[in-house]
């Protein structure tokens, strides 16, 4: 994208009927780390590469809790997301209080849209620069959906935003018909590969990864540090056993797994000492 | 709710002058409710009255009416009130309905609403003079509370507001039982409201009983109890009573 007249602000449409603005939001959004999502008939997946500063901070927050039913992953201006997290979560404190039910998710994300919709039709305003994968529950069962700052909404049975998305959505591409019979564990099992592919190569330790689950019967939450890495170990080794019948990246993974095993041994120890921060 | 533009120069709402922009005491009244439980759903009893004072005005007031496709509202107490609180709830099923998503509001929500309606009004000393009773029925799950005109709100197997709380319940706390069948729950029901026609005197003989299912909503066209008053006790009563002669 070229800088050009029409993108000083949000206001002001280009002669070809774009909102510069808006489009530059959607690439701040690129810009983050990787969030991606993926749902069943009655679970919903998240998961995100956490990025840290330095070896010496915390890693950034990127999945929010929002209620029982519904959490979040961002991409992008986190600071932003943090704001819009907020709102979710007051707006569905409100739902419960007046109704003593859970906000439906389906109304949650249309408000949201709704609400970054504004942001682009404000000349003293600016658009969020933030995607979010919404997952929750409602009456109709487990729901994933995308909200971009352009004030769209999409449901999706899979996706993922931020960097280097684009290898896991192909990831998920391929595998997503079977999404919705998929049992809870398999589900984690796809979100945490289809991670792994936008790390291109990078080793894979339940540290920079962050997993959390929503579903019929179990409440958001964030997995800890210790089960995520645990199914990371399982893949490592059932690459190692499958061979070149298998998967096909399990080539790859062949040839870096005894690396990536003893890799995620020595990650798995070193990182118990060091966290309080972690997710 | 209560967006009234006070012209008054009173600070509190509890001055002599102000005391006309709120409820002091009810007018028309309805009177007791009744409800249950059954196999299929909810029924709920009232009879059609609307009393003024002492005098049995109004013979046709509907004290019972739907709300959305899963709940059901019965009142009782101040009439104008009941239909402000029909306007609220229109409203809400309204812009439930706009959402035209795959979600609507069921009875256990429309209660709670309620509640904090009821509550709100009273804690600005203006109540909605009203006893309300909410049934309904949403993917299998039957549901039956009350809210007074104070905001006190339970849910129960079988609720009745005013003197139904004194007269009815007793009998259905003896005789309910899970799983009645439509013609039990009628019976129950219909033994209720005879004892309250004879022993309430704001009771008239004209009810009309109402059920919500899975399926909807259907209420009964206005009918009456058979009564029995030649009981040997109902001749001279007051012979040999304490101060009678």
């Amino acid at each position: 994208m070229f800088r050009n007249q029409y993108d000083t602000d949000v206001t002001t449409w280009s002669p070809a009927g774009r909102l510069f603005q808006v489009e530059y939001a959607m690439e701040a959004m690129k810009q983050g780390s990787a969030a991606i999502g993926l749902r069943s008939k009655t679970h919903v997946v998240l998961g995100c590469v956490n990025k840290a500063n330095s070896e010496l901070s915390s890693h950034q927050k990127k999945i929010f809790k929002v209620d029982d039913h519904i959490g979040l992953a961002i991409a992008g201006l986190t600071a932003d997301g943090r704001v819009l997290s907020r709102y979710m979560r007051n707006e569905c404190i409100n739902y419960n209080f007046t109704y003593e039910s859970p906000l439906p998710v389906g109304r949650l994300v249309v408000q949201l849209a709704d609400k970054a919709q504004v942001c682009t039709q404000r000349s003293w305003k600016r658009p969020y620069g933030v995607g979010l994968l919404v997952a929750g529950l409602d009456e109709s069962g487990a729901h994933l959906y995308y909200n971009c700052p352009s004030g769209n909404y999409f449901e999706y049975q899979a996706f993922a935003i931020g960097s280097r998305s684009q290898a896991a959505k192909t990831y998920l591409e391929r595998r997503f018909e079977n999404f919705t019979d998929s049992s809870r564990d398999d589900l984690v099992k796809d979100a945490i590969t289809a991670i792994r592919e936008t790390l291109q190569g990078e080793t894979l330790k339940s540290s920079i990864c962050t997993i959390a689950v929503v579903g019929v019967g179990e409440p958001f939450h964030i997995l800890d540090q210790g089960t995520v890495q645990q199914i990371i170990d399982t893949f490592e080794i059932a690459a190692e056993q499958e061979g070149p019948a298998a998967e096909p990246d399990a080539a790859t993974g062949r040839d870096t797994a005894a690396e990536q095993g003893t890799a995620a041994d020595q990650g798995g120890s070193t990182d118990e000492g060091v966290a309080p921060m972690d997710i | 709710m209560n967006f009234m533009a006070s012209k008054q120069p009173e600070n509190s709402l509890l001055g002599p002058e102000a005391d006309s922009q709120r409820t002091l005491y009810p007018y028309v009244t309805g009177t007791s409710v009744v409800a249950l439980k059954y196999k299929d759903g909810i029924l709920m009893a009232a009879d059609m009255g609307g009393s003024y004072g002492s005098t049995l005005r109004y013979k046709n007031v509907e004290r019972m009416k739907a709300i959305g496709k899963h709940s059901l509202l019965g009142a009782s107490g101040e009439i104008s009130d009941f239909q402000e609180i029909l306007r609220y709830l229109d409203d809400l099923i309204l812009y439930d309905n706009m959402w035209d998503d795959g979600n609507s509001l069921g009875p256990k929500e429309v209660h709670n609403y309620l509640t904090r309606v009821m509550y709100n009004r009273r804690n600005k000393f203006n109540p909605l003079w009203n006893s309300l009773v909410l049934g309904g029925i949403k993917n299998g799950q039957k549901y039956l509370g009350t809210v007074s005109m104070i905001g006190v709100n339970f849910e129960d197997d079988h609720v009745a507001t005013g003197f139904g709380n004194h007269l009815a319940r007793p009998i259905l706390r003896q005789e309910w039982h899970e799983n009645l069948s439509f013609e039990d729950g009628v019976k129950l029901l219909e033994k209720c409201m005879r004892v309250l026609l004879y022993r309430d005197r704001s009771a008239i003989n004209k009810l009309q009983i109402a059920k919500i299912t899975e399926e909807g909503m259907t209420i009964s066209q206005p009918y009456s109890l058979k009564t029995y008053w030649e009981f040997s006790a109902f001749e001279n009563p007051t012979q040999g009573a304490v101060g009678s002669w």
